[in-house]
């Protein structure tokens, strides 16, 4: 068996016991992604000199010789940072963002740059500005997306883990799709310091992993406080894999009946319904519970993220980076010209959207009443949390669909993102892992499902350690895609 | 179709955003914007009066750290990704007539 397939905590016995060296870690890694990524197309680009470098570097931690791949919009110094987009062709970055300077320390290689949405905004990689990426359980379908590369490239072996970020579900819809485990963060737990903005009251950086105890063992190393984010908070960070084994007797699961209407595929709920049941097997507790906002919440998030996303991506004006249109005779036409030029079609619309819910006049109707929606949505998970300790809930209401056929129709691409964005509105932690496969009603092969697993603000502790012991129970994650 | 917005001026706002949008682009943009537009009619089924705005999931208020020169880019870094740039500046086209 080829060591790529290995997790995080399996490679670290066998670098421990020096059984194995980093080099042969990337060289599997890599070799694997040589042969076969032209399918897949989870990878932008990758530098197996750099990372040999790097290994030769990596200080003494429980990263140390384990590479990661890296979603395309995390800073690492001296590799492309693209954002999957042709407005930063050949952008180099000139410095690491945090969560690199902390996988660093604790001895991780950054990998690979992971295909994307462009800029995050998508939920299928389509909208990659470079190219789509592939499910590895069925290459017609997405990977799901935003981090659509990150999760496929986890899925197909071409990665032993890898870092996304979530805005809206972009963790862990892909992380469902493709079958592997992904971490949401409560919001303010892993720092954001060179993460390129899309829409900062929900933006947040998290590991996609082939286990539950692999994505616990990352997000310890990547978390804390840090003075270049000031939205990052001065909570500790506790050792989440050693909380992995306390007993789960008693939990109480929360199931919130707006996430189970009749919008959703039925082998999907009843998927779901199973793991319930699995819980209550380990000791768990089901508890019925209302979320009445849920309904909203694809509305608000749809609004606050584009306004957030407008004003971000108003850095992109050809000045200091990325592309300047010949074009332009005077400043205006170089902005207007250099996003025309630079941005792809999905982006267009989401900062167009987005400039018009803040403009003057229609501000209120539409921004501020997302923004005291929010509120309400909040709420709900508060009450949600002073009944249960978690809520269980589906990832995505409908199976990866086949690429190409939502292309035209946005809305429609937006309405499936109903179970993931209200954990971004409060900012709580949500943990996507598998539990089932179906097979399409379009399709012949078998796909991923995953369960979503939702905490209160930074109780990663309490949903890691309920996967982990769902996971230890069953046997999802053990399967593998016949790429041939 | 009929306009969920009928306000919705496509030219006014992209000119707010600073994009060059075509023509074609714009006949494929009204559209799914204004589909978009008349989902969110959605939100206004509730009464939000009374609510208080979320701008931030957990609002932190003033965190500051002491104003201490550090290390930072140089300027060969800083301008290692310029479209262009000259003696240790960006170069922009010319704003003064």
């Amino acid at each position: 068996m080829s060591l790529a397939t290995h997790t995080i905590a399996e490679l670290r016995r066998l670098l421990d016991a020096k059984e194995v060296e980093a080099k042969d870690i990337i060289d599997s890694v890599l070799d694997a992604a040589e042969k076969q990524d032209d399918r897949i197309g989870g990878y932008l680009s990758w530098d197996r000199e750099k990372a040999y470098a790097d290994a030769a570097q990596a200080p003494e931690g429980p990263l140390q010789g384990i590479p990661i791949a890296i979603k395309d919009l995390i800073n690492v110094k001296g590799h492309p940072c693209g954002c999957a987009s042709k407005i930063l062709t050949n952008y180099v970055a000139p410095y690491d963002a945090t969560s690199i300077v902390n996988l660093r320390e604790a001895g991780g290689i950054p990998l690979g740059r992971a295909n994307m949405d462009e800029f995050a905004m998508g939920s299928s990689n389509e909208n990659s500005g470079i190219k789509p990426a592939h499910n590895p359980w069925d290459l017609e379908r997405i990977p799901g997306g935003s981090s659509g590369g990150s999760a496929a490239v986890v899925a197909a072996n071409e990665a032993i883990a890898a870092l996304g970020s979530d805005t809206g579900g972009s963790i862990r819809q892909p992380a469902a799709f493709c079958g592997c485990v992904g971490l949401k963060p409560s919001y303010g737990r892993v720092s954001r310091f060179g993460l390129t903005a899309y829409a900062s009251s929900l933006d947040q950086i998290g590991p996609l992993t082939k286990t539950v105890e692999d994505a616990a063992i990352l997000l310890g190393a990547i978390s804390g406080s840090d003075p270049n984010d000031s939205t990052c908070l001065d909570e500790s960070v506790p050792d989440y894999r050693g909380s992995l084994e306390g007993s789960i007797a008693g939990k109480k699961l929360g199931l919130p009946k707006e996430y189970f209407t009749e919008g959703i595929d039925p082998a999907i709920r009843s998927a779901v319904e199973a793991a319930a049941k699995q819980f209550e097997s380990l000791g768990a507790e089901i508890v019925d519970v209302s979320m009445p906002h849920t309904e909203q919440a694809m509305g608000v998030y749809y609004i606050i993220a584009t306004a957030e996303a407008s004003a971000n991506l108003a850095r992109f004006d050809g000045v200091r980076y990325g592309h300047r249109s010949p074009e332009a005779s005077n400043l205006a036409e170089q902005y207007a010209k250099s996003r025309a030029e630079g941005f792809g079609h999905e982006v267009k619309l989401r900062i167009l959207l987005g400039t018009y819910v803040l403009s003057s006049g229609y501000y209120d109707a539409y921004y501020l009443r997302a923004q005291k929606l929010r509120t309400l949505i909040r709420q709900d998970f508060t009450n949600a949390f002073e009944q249960v300790d978690a809520l269980l809930t589906p990832v995505s209401p409908a199976p990866p669909f086949k690429i190409g056929e939502k292309a035209s129709d946005p809305l429609a691409m937006y309405l499936a993102d109903i179970y993931t964005t209200s954990a971004n509105l409060a900012g709580i932690c949500g943990l996507s892992l598998p539990c089932g496969f179906m097979t399409p009603k379009d399709g012949a092969r078998e796909v991923p499902i995953g369960m979503q697993l939702l905490g209160a603000p930074f109780a990663e502790s309490t949903i890691l350690q309920l996967g982990h012991h769902y996971e230890q129970a069953t046997d999802w994650h053990t399967k593998q895609p016949a790429l041939g | 179709m009929s306009a969920a917005d009928p306000d919705f001026n496509i030219r006014y706002v992209a000119d707010l955003a600073r994009l060059e949008l075509t023509e074609e682009e714009m006949a494929t943009f009204e559209p799914q914007l204004q589909a978009i537009l008349g989902y969110m009619k959605k939100l206004d089924e509730i009464d939000v009066d009374a609510i208080e705005p979320t701008a931030h999931a957990n609002p932190v208020f003033n965190v500051t750290r002491p104003d201490t020169p550090r290390p930072s880019l140089t300027p060969e870094e800083a301008l290692r990704n310029a479209p262009k740039a000259a003696k240790d500046q960006f170069i922009v086209a010319k704003v003064i007539e």
